[in-house]
């Protein structure tokens, strides 16, 4: 299978403190990779890196092959990402907000792009309407609109189901496992949704302190740990790691 | 009236206030600006009472350049500040754009953002008192794109704090054009400034634009010197400006500051 993603030795240290240790991990073509772990364990530092957002101090990320540190500009084109910590402008419509990022990254023909994902996102209702007037199920489906604009080949979600009722959430799930299969994409999904990262991650990656602390398919940990579900390997691990330190 | 509930209040804002270094500085900033301007505006009408014959002209055209150069400067300062108010930031860094594009799109939307203001209070002063800018001719657009380009620089250096600090920086984009009216010479000749300040006001490009509208005004007479100097020290900054911009990305790509800009 081929590699989208290969992430080697991969350090970030922030004057004393080191976020991210010498971590290594690959993503394949049309495979959704679960990153876990508490609060502050280095997830999002990790997911800038590979976003090229943040230069790491040590290691590369490839992705298709190119470094992003050389190659930004041309791999951000294939990539993007959500996470409920960054919005959109709210004082724009829907309809604004997606064009806007439909020209930032280039797409050809952005009304029939727009038209297409808010069919499958369910957006025809409120397409006109100011963002920050929406729920927040609704705005999460228009951040879903958003990283999907131009058909990115790698997505990075982050908590994509954070704060929502569970029927949205459910939508959410089932849209990103269709839209990954039908389009080859590789997905790094970063969540405390131990269910969702068990129904839609093919392996997981566990993370502490910084350190890749486990890594295998959600069975493979739970039997490994002699625990009945993801969520109890979890919260083993992360008591080892607690009393490690 | 809880006595308590009141004190409470106060602490809240207290709080905020003594462990903030910055929101103390801004508080002592504003009056001392304020006072250095006018004194030295003052200074200059007790000493030269009789220099311009036509004064509500000539101040009211300064006050028109001088508020295209404000205009200028905070447009560009309120679309990067726009980003980091609705959390849009770290969006428009993944998307693929290059510094170089968002400086372009950054120096043509606040062009436009500032004609929007500009142009109807250029158009009222006429039927209001009288006067028009365009008596100061052709050299009035190299004026305006002087001071647009002064303008922008300004908006990029404070821009490359908040790419660098975050929205800590955002006390410095409003002030930062009082810091420099005072030394700008808008109202007064460069004279009127005691030695030293006369020294560091040279270096900047607003002594020489708002001497040149004065000369005109005053003595109709141009002095296509003043726009030279001024042209080539905003080439400079404009350089410094732009390789400040770089350097602060470079710098915030080192230190996380692109990640939680906006929280």
């Amino acid at each position: 299978m081929q590699k989208s993603v290969i992430v080697e030795n991969l350090s970030k240290n922030y004057f004393k403190k080191e976020a991210v240790k010498e971590i290594s991990f690959t993503i394949n073509e049309n495979e959704i990779l679960g990153l876990l772990g508490p609060n502050g364990c280095g997830k999002t530092t990790t997911i800038a890196m590979m976003l090229g957002l943040l230069k790491p101090s040590n290691g590369r990320v490839v992705i298709h092959g190119l470094d992003i540190e050389k190659n930004r500009i041309s791999l951000l084109h294939k990539m993007n990402f959500i996470s409920p910590y960054i919005e959109l402008p709210k004082k724009l419509s829907v309809k604004e907000n997606l064009i806007v990022y439909g020209k930032l990254y280039g797409v050809k023909f952005i009304s029939e792009r727009i038209k297409y994902l808010s069919e499958k996102l369910r957006l025809e209702e409120f397409i006109n309407k100011k963002t920050g007037e929406l729920s927040s199920g609704q705005k999460n489906r228009v951040s879903l609109a958003k990283a999907l604009i131009n058909e990115p080949s790698i997505l990075f979600l982050d908590e994509p189901t954070a704060s929502l009722d569970p029927e949205t959430g459910d939508f959410v799930r089932s849209f990103i496992e269709k839209i990954s299969k039908e389009k080859k994409m590789s997905i790094l999904l970063a969540s405390h949704n131990m269910d969702e990262v068990k129904r839609l991650c093919r392996n997981v990656l566990m993370m502490n302190n910084g350190v890749i602390i486990d890594k295998g398919t959600p069975d493979e940990l739970i039997k490994k740990h002699g625990k009945r579900n993801l969520e109890e390997v979890f919260l083993k691990l992360n008591r080892n790691n607690h009393e490690l330190k | 009236m809880s006595l308590n509930r009141i004190i409470g209040l106060f602490l809240r804002h207290f709080f905020l206030i003594k462990s903030s270094l910055p929101r103390i500085l801004d508080l002592i900033y504003w009056p001392t600006i304020q006072i250095i301007l006018w004194g030295f505006i003052s200074k200059f009408f007790t000493a030269y009472s009789d220099y311009y014959n036509n004064t509500v002209g000539v101040i009211l055209t300064c006050a028109i350049l001088y508020d295209f150069l404000f205009r200028s400067s905070i447009s560009f300062n309120m679309l990067f500040l726009e980003e980091i108010w609705s959390r849009n930031f770290t969006n428009l860094f993944i998307a693929p754009m290059r510094i170089s594009e968002i400086i372009t799109a950054l120096v043509g939307t606040a062009l436009i953002r500032t004609l929007i203001g500009l142009v109807p209070a250029i158009l009222i002063t006429s039927p209001l008192f009288g006067i028009s800018i365009l008596k100061l001719g052709i050299p009035l657009f190299f004026l305006f794109l002087s001071l647009y380009i002064f303008g922008i620089t300004l908006g990029l250096f404070v821009s490359s704090g908040l790419l660098r600090y975050g929205p800590a920086f955002e006390n410095i984009a409003w002030s930062s054009l009082f810091l420099l009216a005072p030394l700008g010479c808008i109202y007064y000749p460069i004279e009127i400034l005691p030695d030293f300040f006369q020294n560091v006001a040279r270096g900047l490009p607003l002594v020489y634009i708002f001497e040149e509208a004065r000369s005109i005004l005053v003595n109709q007479v141009v002095n296509y010197s003043n726009i030279k100097n001024a042209f080539i020290l905003n080439a400079i900054y404009l350089f410094v400006g732009v390789s400040l911009f770089y350097y602060s990305f470079s710098q915030a790509r080192k230190k996380g500051s692109l990640i939680n800009i906006g929280e």
